[in-house]
């Protein structure tokens, strides 16, 4: 029988597991929660999930973080995020489908590292699974779809949202949408009609360009754009508030494929047409193909789980995932995120959060003939050297120096060092 | 159902299966760890990602507090980059 493992339990993942399980696989599902959905199907503390029945036909292994992959050999640690004396295991598996998701991409911006400046993700989990409002004077903004569930989750835990913001004009916009997403498009316009009865105001081509406050933020400025997302002067407004929401797109979290060594385009893992990665028996499903939402990352699953399991997907399946990759790729081009916005940067604002490495310096080490390449950039300014790895400014410094992003991170999530050094591996 | 623990020695309660990040928010605490220049700092991603949520729980440093679920009689500390 064919043993397959799947890590993370997200659309994509649950619907490999699936996928896998019915083409005849013997398969082990992963995640770091305790709790399977991932990011999209979050519920509150306790909530009944509705996937028992997948999870009662694989192993369901929750609470369990892959720190490090070599080829298809993983390394796990089973027990509480971050803490001391968890077990560690090895799996060797004849196929890995790796369905690990992304994160909020958030441009820096003067003012982004103060309490109360939150991703626009960090406030749909808190408010979806903790039942949590990260304020009560709430501003949303940055760009894409994703910015009107995260105001509709504010508003059902009682945070007033003082506005959506989306930073791309309707000219860009209307670009992506079409009649083809009509389904999608009806789900947005429930969310615009939920925000219209709670007076929720929606503006196009308006981005948060400050946040102000000394210990906490106490006020946002937006400013009008255009299209390239240059601010248009004179047009700064400022609201008394007390959280921001900010996401400008997502990232995809790529450390477990780069570490297996399969391809990346454009900071995406490159898959062929049944979700195969560049290495044998190792597949990829979901926001770590291409940023398109949970119905497509389902459908990538699907696919990737039938053929990780030595199955051949039927013709209905590859043409829906086709489909849904198309809405993706309009959803990329309607939502950008424009050349301009390092405009909005002071040479005294934070871009690695981490380290606390300035605009500044890093155009300044950028400049510097002294020091070329991005090696000697990080190590001569420290940016993505902190406890993040980049992960959260990479993308940024890269923009900002012109240099390549690396996402190389040979321990891809964090292991003490008494675990590795007194805890034996067993095979489960 | 609701869980007790401590945060620099003062009781907070939160609701059963929250993640301490979410305890400490709902008690008010918008930041519980400084960075290397002293800057205060929270919660950020939420997911994992950031590690700006640092604190220390049962005497355990480096803890992401979005990532771990709060149990009861947990006793956290915050944290400086100076502890770590």
């Amino acid at each position: 029988m064919t043993r397959v493992v799947v890590v993370g339990a997200g659309p994509a993942g649950l619907a490999a597991a699936a996928h896998a399980v019915r083409a005849g696989a013997d398969v082990t599902l992963l995640d770091q929660s305790a709790a399977p959905g991932g990011q999209f199907h979050r519920l509150p503390p306790g909530a009944p999930h509705g996937f028992e029945a997948i999870l009662s036909r694989c192993s369901w292994w929750p609470e369990s973080t892959v720190w490090a992959v070599a080829g298809k050999r993983l390394h796990v640690l089973r027990g509480p995020a971050d803490g001391a004396g968890r077990e560690r295991h090895v799996l060797e598996p004849d196929a890995l489908v790796l369905a690990t998701g992304a994160h909020d991409r958030t441009l820096p911006f003067p003012g982004w590292q103060l309490p109360g400046v939150y991703t626009a993700g960090a406030a749909q989990a808190l408010a979806k699974g903790e039942r949590v409002a990260v304020g009560r004077r709430v501003v949303v903004a940055g760009a894409g779809p994703f910015l009107l569930p995260v105001a509709e989750s504010l508003l059902a835990v009682g945070a007033r949202v003082l506005a959506v913001l989306e930073a791309n004009p309707a000219s860009t916009v209307r670009k992506g949408w079409s009649w083809r997403d009509a389904r999608k498009a009806g789900e947005l316009a429930r969310y615009a009609a939920a925000l219209a009865r709670h007076r929720v105001p929606y503006h196009l081509g308006r981005a948060v360009v400050e946040a102000r406050g000394d210990d906490r933020v106490r006020a946002v400025v937006t400013a009008r754009l255009r299209a390239d997302w240059s601010v248009v002067p004179g047009t700064e407004r400022t609201y008394e508030a007390d959280a921001v929401c900010v996401g400008h797109g997502f990232a995809p979290r790529p450390e477990l494929a780069v570490a297996a060594g399969c391809a990346l385009d454009g900071g995406f893992v490159r898959v062929g047409d049944d979700q195969r990665t560049s290495v044998p028996g190792v597949f990829a499903a979901g926001e770590l193909t291409g940023i398109g939402g949970a119905v497509a990352a389902a459908a990538e699953g699907a696919v990737a789980g039938c053929a990780a399991a030595g199955g051949v997907p039927g013709r209905a399946l590859l043409r829906e995932r086709d489909r849904l990759r198309g809405f993706a790729a309009r959803l990329a081009a309607a939502h950008p995120v424009g050349a301009a916005w390092p405009g909005w940067l002071r040479e005294d604002t934070i871009v690695c959060r981490c380290e606390e490495t300035t605009a500044g310096e890093l155009t300044r080490a950028a400049r510097d003939p002294a020091a070329p390449g991005p090696h000697a950039l990080k190590l001569g300014t420290r940016a993505g050297l902190g406890p993040c790895q980049g992960r959260l400014c990479g993308a940024a410094v890269s923009a900002l120096c012109g240099t390549a992003e690396r996402h190389h991170r040979p321990i891809a999530q964090p292991i003490r060092l008494g675990e590795l050094a007194e805890v034996k591996e067993n095979d489960a | 159902m609701t869980v007790e623990i401590t945060v620099d020695g003062e009781p907070v309660a939160g609701t059963d299966g929250q993640t301490v990040a979410a305890v400490l928010l709902a008690s008010g605490r918008l930041s519980w760890r400084t960075t290397r220049s002293g800057a205060p700092r929270g919660v950020f991603c939420g997911i994992g990602a950031c590690f700006d949520c640092l604190l220390t729980v049962n005497g355990v440093p480096d803890v992401r507090a979005c990532l771990r679920r709060a149990a009861d009689g947990d006793e956290i500390r915050t944290q400086s980059r100076a502890d770590a």
